[in-house]
């Protein structure tokens, strides 16, 4: 799938609340030397202080933030603040919003999704966890018709899907397990043979 | 941009004298997407000829592209610095200029009228607050809120550091709280765009929070300068959380409070 790691320029990826367990898994696994901005919503309530940067900076080799706005995007991964949503500007620099919550949610996926597609066309990835909304499939929908690539978490039983990753296949993600997603990340760096997820 | 995109603001900006080609790309496309919706256009080119035929329509566009949403003493630590550290150095002022620049409905402006009252200084103060949105700016006027938001705005208010209860300041009464009238006896509303309008006056205080979040650099640069310009020397910008000069032209005009909460200081 990841023919070439440099095809990629950036990675978005979301999912409620319930996700941080798997993003605990995931993103501390990513390599030091990766240089694309990892970008992450996860459904948060909306109070300050968000826990988020500080949870995940003890545990990543790579930089964690929140974004100000308008800061450009680095390398790094880089969580949306609470309450707001997070969006991606075509000069690729960072936008705050605080519209209103989309799908009940802010920060919302398909914001970041969808504005990243415009950015990043189709070297972006887009990843969906779970979650009980369909937050995140039209942002599916707009990176794969860009030429972008999606993916969804399914348990190892392909049948019990959530909402949330449902939704995203169903917007054209293709349905993949943890250790594949885990696959991916790990391709993003160095000269790693393993190519994680196939087509 | 894309072209249709680019025609519908143009004829905005020359028809209706309203400025948003300036406005921060994504969260202007995801909002005229939004107002497609709300105002049943199946296409920009719709929307376009609907907003420049009909002024309701058009009042409609300019609330959906304003986004009138706000909270009284939204983050509270900002407004605990603005009573532990801005406060303290007003009190030298003999009079005192305070502007809410994109007041919206006004929350802002009786957050930091209480304070001012609570910490004596409100009768000094002079507080220009402005917007474009006209219905925003009435509302903002009229000080009335649904009830069911002040439990909300009493949370953040004690948080903030407040020294009453909330409702000390307001009247409940069908359903909205409407806030005391003595909070605005020195309040100034106005219209005025920070897309194409200048300084007005000198002010020491600037508060502008989530305003400029919804602006592109250059719009932001504009607003920088507007706001270097209406500042004295050590003067106070408050601006939100997540906003910064920093990546600004006139990041070297301005120095952060160490807090972070969104204080900034005229160089």
């Amino acid at each position: 799938m990841l023919k070439n790691k440099r095809d990629v320029a950036a990675v978005v990826i979301g999912g409620s609340a319930g996700t941080i367990q798997s993003l605990l898994q995931l993103l501390p696994a990513i390599d030091a030397t990766v240089t694309i901005p990892i970008l992450a919503v996860v459904h948060v309530p909306p109070r300050r202080p968000s826990l988020l940067t500080q949870l995940f900076s003890d545990r990543c080799s790579l930089p964690v933030r929140e974004p100000r706005d308008k800061e450009p995007v680095m390398r790094g991964i880089w969580f949306a603040p609470p309450d707001y949503h997070l969006l991606i500007e075509e000069d690729q620099s960072f936008s705050l919003s605080l519209d209103e919550p989309e799908l009940h949610s802010r920060p919302s996926l398909d914001a970041l999704f969808e504005s990243a597609a415009d950015c990043y066309g189709d070297a972006l990835i887009g990843i969906v966890l779970t979650g009980g909304s369909r937050d995140g499939a039209r942002g599916v929908r707009a990176i794969c018709e860009r030429g972008g690539r999606c993916f969804a978490l399914g348990s190892d039983g392909t049948d019990d899907l959530a909402i949330m990753p449902r939704a995203a296949v169903e917007a054209g993600a293709k349905v993949s397990t943890f250790d594949e997603i885990a696959g991916l990340f790990r391709s993003l760096g160095g000269d790693t043979a393993d190519g994680g997820l196939r087509p | 941009m894309n072209a249709d995109e680019q025609a519908l603001l143009f004829a905005i900006y020359e028809r209706r004298h309203y400025d948003f080609r300036s406005y921060a790309h994504a969260s202007l496309r995801r909002r005229l997407s939004a107002a497609l919706t709300e105002l049943r256009c199946r296409s920009l080119g719709d929307l376009r000829d609907k907003v420049l035929a009909d002024d309701h329509a058009f009042g409609a566009l300019v609330r959906i592209l304003t986004v009138p949403v706000s909270e009284m003493f939204r983050d509270a630590d900002f407004f605990r610095i603005f009573r532990e550290q801005v406060v303290p150095e007003l009190h030298t002022y003999p009079s005192i200029k305070l502007w809410v620049a994109g007041c919206s409905s006004g929350e802002e402006v009786y957050s930091l009228a209480i304070v001012l009252a609570e910490e004596g200084l409100l009768d000094r103060c002079l507080i220009y607050a402005t917007d474009i949105n006209a219905q925003a700016l009435a509302q903002a006027r009229a000080g009335v809120y649904p009830i069911d938001r002040m439990k909300l705005f009493s949370d953040n208010y004690f948080k903030s550091g407040g020294k009453h209860s909330l409702s000390h300041y307001y009247t409940a009464a069908y359903g909205g709280a409407a806030l005391a009238r003595s909070l605005t006896a020195n309040v100034v509303f106005s219209d005025h765009s920070l897309a194409t309008d200048s300084v007005f006056s000198e002010v020491q205080v600037i508060t502008c929070r989530n305003v400029m979040i919804y602006f592109d650099r250059s719009l932001q640069d504009r607003v920088l300068g507007l706001f270097r310009d209406a500042l004295p020397r050590r003067g106070f910008l408050g601006l939100g959380t997540k906003e910064s000069v920093h990546f600004s032209a006139h990041a070297g005009d301005f120095a952060e409070l160490p807090a972070r909460e969104g204080w900034f200081r005229r160089c």
